[in-house]
């Protein structure tokens, strides 16, 4: 798609694995994201979604280049991030952030909120110093904060308030696209809904394009647009959020959203439920063909030998299974 | 017989910054074989009472400045040492969030899982090994006879749950306190677990008090639920009545805040505001700054009270019949 | 603090003043009572022997062959040793030459070691590699020898003294911090600095080292006493401080050699001495009690 703001081509982040202590040598390789390819709009929110071990964390760091990509390319507003180096990439990442998900561990405890957002505003551009307070105040207006408390420190803070200064602290350098790595799991619930709000209305009113990453598909159902569930490495399926939730394609996808607990008991007790068995496996030692095969309930003799591409099951989804047809025909 | 019956629990934390009463004024009961669930966000106080029954709250700067918690005729927060020995990890079994750091890193699992039955049945080791063995097969370890001979850190999130879900039922105990055990798991591996914990509760015939702030892990699993604000009980009921007919103003928030209940499109409902320092003498409802029903009559206090067969609240209003909590209602004004 | 901080909205609110993890710590470390009392000793000491020139009652080198040494009395509190100085005036201007060397001394190695350390387990790869053999090398040469070189090289001289044991103390600074640096390394907000675009020497100093102080001030109240043993050993071997200068590692040297027959020779420096070691030690670990306590998190 020509029109792609952020392109993402068979990125791949493979980690060697190694052994010994005198002869270090490689017995196995983590091919922690293995061949993801995504084209998202500018402006556009997606969702990925995923379990501990999926790669969705580590392929949000590749993205943003914390780990160098093993393969492939990330082109954001024509510009190949994949090749830059140096201090043209420590000036690059002004348009691309990070949200993280700890947001005590994200913040320097020995430095307030003021120290924080200065340096943040300042880490591109020159500003005077008597211009800082009042940039320094707008920006944690933008995010629900009070100025009154900006001479605090983080462990003042709740988690909530937290998580604002994170948001405030990327916003600082303008960024183009953020990717916000589990922002709110780690916040009690009533105060997730206030940060996703936040997100929602701050990227519709910059036109940021944002990557939601989280394992709650109740929570990125909501604030995406299309939704991408990641499996082992590489994008199982990939559609338009509600669809996804309310009809999964893939296997794996079906057994995540019957695992989501529905607080309605009524809906609940009533439900189908998909209980996987097993364990998800270790991207060290990956099942032959597809990846999900050993856990799946419509797995064939057929899937440990294919490995499934990403395929178009209509005009707006696709789904990375060999029986996606078969399973999802319409009764 | 009640199995569990608490009294007016108390606890607080003399803190430099004030006394925060973690828990006032708790109580609640509990039959066999019930399965409880205690929902609640950060500072409501629903892991503190728990420990306060086990006795687990460190004692400066926390204290159990009064009330009761009857099990079998024994108090539990005045017992003798002895009598807290014999009950704590044999008859009543606790689980915790993270299973990382309730194993020790340095024992095998077979030490920390038949260590309990050691010390509080006098069988051999060979028998006790014989036990441990079967109850991670039931518990779902595969290759049991063997992998009991590892080390935590060999296993996987889900399996070390597991590992401490069979390491508090070995004992066979009547009382299973799980403090959101699940929170720090994949949602399919929470599904598992629960699934587990339903299929050994059946075969043991154990009470389970499950502490989490997840309504729909409660939605599934739980017959009671009891919600939690501000080291108080809100509202109490048979998990459908609660779903069904609302009577607190906080459940009502709490269910209309879960993202998976609410349609796409719109902002999603939140809570405005913020939980209350309790430190702070909190004289009528402690939910009145972020309540939409609120009024001058809220900020005296109030108690719990029975609206109906087992359904309590601590709602003024609800209690007065002013209020009817399932009227669907135009746009709310949100307080932020 | 309460500064008028602009806001865009109409009515400026007033500015809250923060509390830091130090005015915490502090706070703690007041409430440990041995380690306010290991504070005031080591403050009192330091203060009486600064002052000196102004309060010892003698002069430290005169001497007095007539009386030789004589035990504790009205003239001299603390007695007199066999040349007839008096020690009370001896021991206070010893202690400014053991105070000093021990704070001089330490200042040196955590300045480097700290730097040093940094660097190192910032950067990371083969620089680090190359650093920390560097470090190595420099642990298995033999000190003494060391000394001895720069004495004869650069001639006997306090303020080398001072060098040369700073020079040596850094070693295990350099690796102590090096490991906090690298775990450091992995905590998010350093991660999150990277994602900024800062640059490196920005997140070193502002961003690693304000979160390693903790450590390093623990630390260095436990190398105080170990550099004023070490001033003590190189003065005995003639390479610290010569007579008629005295630092309290050559009067308890001293000391010793007469000790069953003139024990307050030796009484005296040592107990100074060794309540200096202890309140160190002691305000050590009251540091480490306030310091390690992790901030209260909700």
């Amino acid at each position: 798609m020509s029109d792609a703001f952020l392109e993402i081509k068979e990125l791949k982040a493979h980690f060697p694995v190694e052994r010994g202590i005198v002869f270090r040598h490689q017995i196995g390789t983590v091919k922690a994201v293995d061949g993801v390819t995504l084209s998202l709009r500018q402006g556009e929110i997606l969702g990925l979604v995923g379990e501990s071990g999926c790669g969705k964390s580590t392929l949000g760091r590749a993205v943003l280049q914390l780990i160098p990509p093993t393969e492939g390319t990330v082109i954001l507003a024509g510009r190949n991030l994949t090749q830059l180096k140096g201090s043209e990439l420590r000036e690059a990442r002004a348009d691309f952030q990070m949200i993280f998900q700890d947001p005590y561990a994200s913040l320097n405890p020995r430095m307030t909120v003021f120290d924080t957002l200065a340096e943040a505003i300042r880490a591109h551009k020159e500003i005077p110093g008597n211009e800082l307070p009042l940039r320094v105040s707008r920006l944690m207006e933008k995010v629900g904060l009070s100025p009154r408390f900006v001479k605090k420190y983080p462990h003042e803070f709740s988690g909530g308030q937290r998580q604002r200064i994170a948001i405030a602290r990327a916003l600082a350098v303008e960024p183009k696209l953020i990717v916000a790595d589990e922002p709110v799991s780690a916040l009690d619930v009533s105060i997730q809904a206030q940060i996703i709000n936040l997100l929602a209305k701050l990227s519709r009113e910059m036109q940021l394009t944002l990557i939601f990453i989280s394992h709650d598909l109740s929570v990125v159902k909501h604030i995406s647009e299309r939704i991408a569930v990641m499996y082992l490495g590489k994008i199982v399926e990939l559609g338009p959020a509600a669809k996804v939730f309310e009809r999964p394609l893939h296997p794996y996808s079906k057994a995540l959203v019957s695992a989501v607990p529905i607080p309605d008991p009524v809906r609940e007790k009533k439900r189908e439920r998909i209980i996987l068995s097993g364990d998800p496996p270790s991207p060290i030692n990956p099942p032959s063909g597809c990846p999900f095969h050993p856990r799946c309930p419509y797995a064939i003799a057929d899937c440990a030998r294919i490995v499934p591409k990403l395929e178009n099951f209509d005009p707006e989804r696709q789904g990375a299974c060999i029986r996606m047809r078969e399973i999802n025909r319409v009764s | 017989m009640p199995l569990l019956e608490v009294n007016n629990l108390r606890t607080s934390f003399h803190t430099r910054h004030g006394i925060v009463r973690a828990v006032n004024d708790v109580s609640f009961s509990l039959e066999k074989g019930e399965t409880l669930g205690i929902v609640g966000e950060s500072g409501s106080g629903k892991s503190v009472t728990c420990y306060s029954l086990m006795r687990l709250i460190p004692q400066p700067p926390g204290k159990i400045e009064g009330g009761s918690a009857m099990f079998d005729g024994v108090d539990l927060l005045k017992a003798s040492p002895e009598q807290l020995g014999s009950i704590r990890g044999k008859r009543i079994s606790m689980i915790f969030q993270d299973p990382m750091t309730s194993l020790n890193p340095y024992m095998r699992i077979s030490e920390q899982l038949i260590e309990p039955l050691l010390i509080h049945e006098r069988i051999g080791r060979a028998d006790a090994l014989n036990r441990g063995i079967q109850i991670l097969q039931e518990v779902g370890v595969p290759d049991a006879a063997n992998r009991i001979r590892s080390y935590p850190h060999e296993f996987s999130g889900g399996m070390r749950q597991r590992v401490m879900i069979a390491m508090a039922l070995i004992t066979k105990p009547e009382l299973l306190i799980a403090d959101e055990p699940t929170t720090a798991l994949d949602v399919t591996v929470q599904a598992q677990i629960l699934d587990l914990v339903k299929k050994m509760q059946r075969e043991l015939g154990m009470a389970v008090i499950w502490i989490t702030h997840d309504l729909g892990v409660v939605a599934g699993f739980c017959q009671r639920v009891q919600v939690m604000y501000a080291g108080r009980i809100a509202e109490r009921a048979a998990t459908d009545e609660l779903f069904a007919h609302t009577a607190h103003p906080y459940t009502r928030a709490l269910q209309k805040s879960i993202p998976a209940l609410q349609p796409k499109g719109k902002s999603l409902y939140t809570i405005g505001g913020m939980p209350p320092d309790l430190s702070q003498p909190i004289a009528g409802c402690p939910f009145v700054p972020r309540c939409e029903f609120a009024q001058e009559q809220c900020n005296q206090p109030v108690g719990l009270k029975s609206i109906g067969t087992n359904h309590d609240t601590a709602c003024l209003r609800v209690q007065k019949g002013e209020v009817n909590l399932q009227q669907p209602e135009p746009e709310p004004a949100q307080k932020t | 603090m309460t500064a008028e901080f602009p806001t865009v909205t109409q009515h400026t609110d007033q500015v809250e003043a923060g509390h830091s993890l130090w005015q915490d710590a502090w706070h703690r470390l007041r409430q440990n009572k041995m380690a306010v009392v290991g504070a005031v000793f080591v403050f009192l000491l330091a203060l009486a022997s600064f002052l000196a020139p102004f309060i010892a009652p003698h002069s430290y080198e005169q001497t007095n062959l007539a009386i030789g040494a004589t035990p504790p009395s009205p003239a001299h509190w603390f007695g007199t040793d066999v040349l007839g100085r008096d020690l009370l005036s001896r021991i206070l201007y010893g202690g400014r030459i053991s105070l000093s060397v021990g704070l001089v001394a330490t200042a040196v190695s955590v300045i480097i070691g700290v730097l040093y350390g940094s660097i190192s387990g910032y950067i990371g790869g083969r620089l680090d590699v190359v650093m920390m053999r560097i470090v190595d090398i420099l642990y298995s040469l033999p000190f003494i020898i060391f000394v001895i070189l720069l004495m004869v090289i650069f001639g006997r001289n306090i303020i080398l003294l001072f060098m040369a044991i700073g020079a040596v103390e850094w070693l295990d600074m350099a690796r102590i911090v090096r490991g906090q640096v690298m775990s450091l390394k992995k905590q998010e907000f350093v991660e999150a600095a990277v994602a900024l675009g800062l640059r490196k020497r920005r997140i070193i100093l502002r961003h690693m080292i304000p979160n390693i102080l903790g450590i390093v001030v623990i630390y260095s109240t436990l190398i105080v006493p170990s550099v004023m043993l070490l001033e003590a050993f190189l003065s005995f071997l003639g390479f610290g401080v010569q007579p008629p200068m005295s630092s309290w590692g050559t009067l308890i040297n001293d000391g010793a050699k007469d000790m069953e027959e003139y024990p307050w020779l030796l009484i005296f420096p040592a107990l100074f001495f060794s309540i200096t070691l202890f309140s160190l030690n002691f305000l050590g670990d009251g540091l480490r009690d306030a310091l390690d306590v992790r901030a209260s998190k909700d």
